[in-house]
């Protein structure tokens, strides 16, 4: 009997071709797999990531063929070649956003600003460390703990890095109650943790519907190259702020970010061959990304403690580390720490007001690192 | 002396945990508000009988809406 067929059939499957750096590749997609479904870590993001490392990193599978592979396809016409994604997103998640909070108490944008100190400790630090402008930019912009604007940032100037940098952006997020309450701790006293603070004024409708008209208009003049995200948000936002398109405004925020996040999290997750992640620079982007997200917390913290020193009525400087824009997430953490020590302090909407000012200070600081690095 | 339990945030209540005429003390936990999926709890500022409940589970509240009244 001829077994050369047998094995000419057995040589041209994929087992023949498995390496060392396939099987780590595959235990880091297992990794987010189980720590997405196991423990809820952004389940959202991390299993179709996961799924993407998984089968990108499938010897002779060809997923990723350029001009060909059905993930090459959905890669390069939605993020590498029009960046497509991120700004899509952007439009549910606006859909999805009360600015109330931030209507209510105009100071915390600077706390939402404040939160990007991080975003430039880190760039400067991957500059020392021999990165590039562009890959430095990239690296620090995971200080804002926003996953679409680091995909969207990194797409356009460090596409190479794309894989490890929205991967670090995403497990910082979902790490945020591990990563923030040390930092708070450190940073504060249990008496400014006490702080109470008064009720919001009630926000009304108009200025609800103008907060995105007028956002958009002065954060797109000042930086034109963060138009692409800002536009977008505004417009989800006036989808639901207005109240006559309550179709679109559920479509946003339901349908639409949902299709957009199968293939954003597929599309990220098949940047990340081995051949392309396992390297040096994916360690370093991984621990700059901690530093950039511990110094944005540190930088919310502090303006806030700043606030105090001339403020009458004082601000609980916890909601100041909410200024990461990982929305609701930071929000909630500083609501917990603060019911850690006093059991009947409620600032999680007072927290939330930095929290959505992040998300607008994040698109901005991205906004002006395209202007200056593209 | 009767002490009204105001809703600290807007939100959904979640869970109520006692019953008109029920006996709390002070830090009993008496209802789950639930808010930016959040659990949040609000206990009891005094000694004293559950007099009211104005809200039931499921309900949306404002920031300072009653809830229920403690005398």
């Amino acid at each position: 009997m001829d077994f050369s067929l047998f094995l000419k059939v057995f040589q041209s499957t994929g087992f023949m071709s498995i390496t060392f750096g396939n099987v780590i590749m595959w235990i880091i997609a297992f990794t987010f797999i189980y720590l997405a479904i196991t423990k809820n870590y952004e389940p959202l993001l991390l299993v179709p990531i996961g799924f993407g490392i998984f089968v990108v990193n499938l010897p002779l599978v060809n997923v990723m063929e350029e001009g060909v592979g059905l993930l090459w396809v959905f890669y390069h016409f939605t993020i590498d070649k029009w960046d497509l994604l991120p700004p899509i997103i952007f439009m549910g998640i606006g859909a999805l956003t009360d600015f109330g909070p931030v209507l209510a108490n105009p100071k915390t944008l600077l706390l939402g600003a404040a939160a990007q100190f991080g975003v430039y400790i880190a760039f400067f630090i991957a500059l020392m460390l021999g990165f590039n402008l562009q890959e430095a930019a990239s690296i620090g912009i995971i200080g804002g703990a926003d996953g679409p604007t680091t995909i969207f940032l990194t797409a356009q100037l460090a596409p190479h890095l794309l894989g490890a940098t929205a991967l670090a952006a995403y497990s910082y997020m979902a790490m945020v109650p591990i990563i923030q309450p040390p930092i708070m701790n450190l940073m504060t006293t249990q008496a400014e943790r006490k702080i109470k603070m008064k009720q919001s004024r009630p926000v009304g409708k108009l200025e609800r519907i103008c907060f995105p008209l007028v956002a958009t208009g002065v954060i797109c003049l000042l930086i034109p190259e963060s138009a692409p995200l800002m536009a977008m948000l505004m417009l989800g936002n006036l989808f639901k702020e207005c109240g006559v398109v309550e179709r679109l405004s559920k479509t946003a925020s339901n349908e639409l970010i949902n299709i957009v996040t199968i293939f954003l999290g597929l599309c990220v997750g098949a940047a990340m061959p081995a051949s392309l992640f396992l390297r040096p620079q994916s360690l370093f982007i991984f621990c700059l990304g901690l530093v950039a997200f511990a110094f944005s917390t540190v930088g919310g913290l502090a303006l806030a403690k700043i606030f105090n020193l001339f403020l009458k009525e004082k601000i609980n400087p916890l909601i100041g580390s909410a200024g990461v824009s990982a929305v609701p997430m930071a929000a909630r953490v500083s609501q917990v720490v603060a019911s850690k020590n006093d059991k009947r302090n409620f600032i999680l909407m007072h927290a939330m007001g930095p929290n959505v000012a992040g998300v607008i200070g994040t698109v901005s600081a991205a906004g002006l690192f395209l202007t200056l690095l593209k | 002396m009767s002490e009204e339990i105001l809703a600290p945030m807007p939100g959904n209540i979640w869970q109520i945990l006692v019953k008109p005429g029920q006996e709390v003390k002070e830090d009993d936990e008496l209802l789950v508000l639930e808010a930016m999926k959040m659990e949040n709890p609000i206990f009891s500022p005094i000694d004293g009988v559950v007099k009211e409940i104005n809200v039931k589970e499921k309900d949306a509240v404002d920031v300072d809406q009653l809830l229920m009244t403690i005398e």
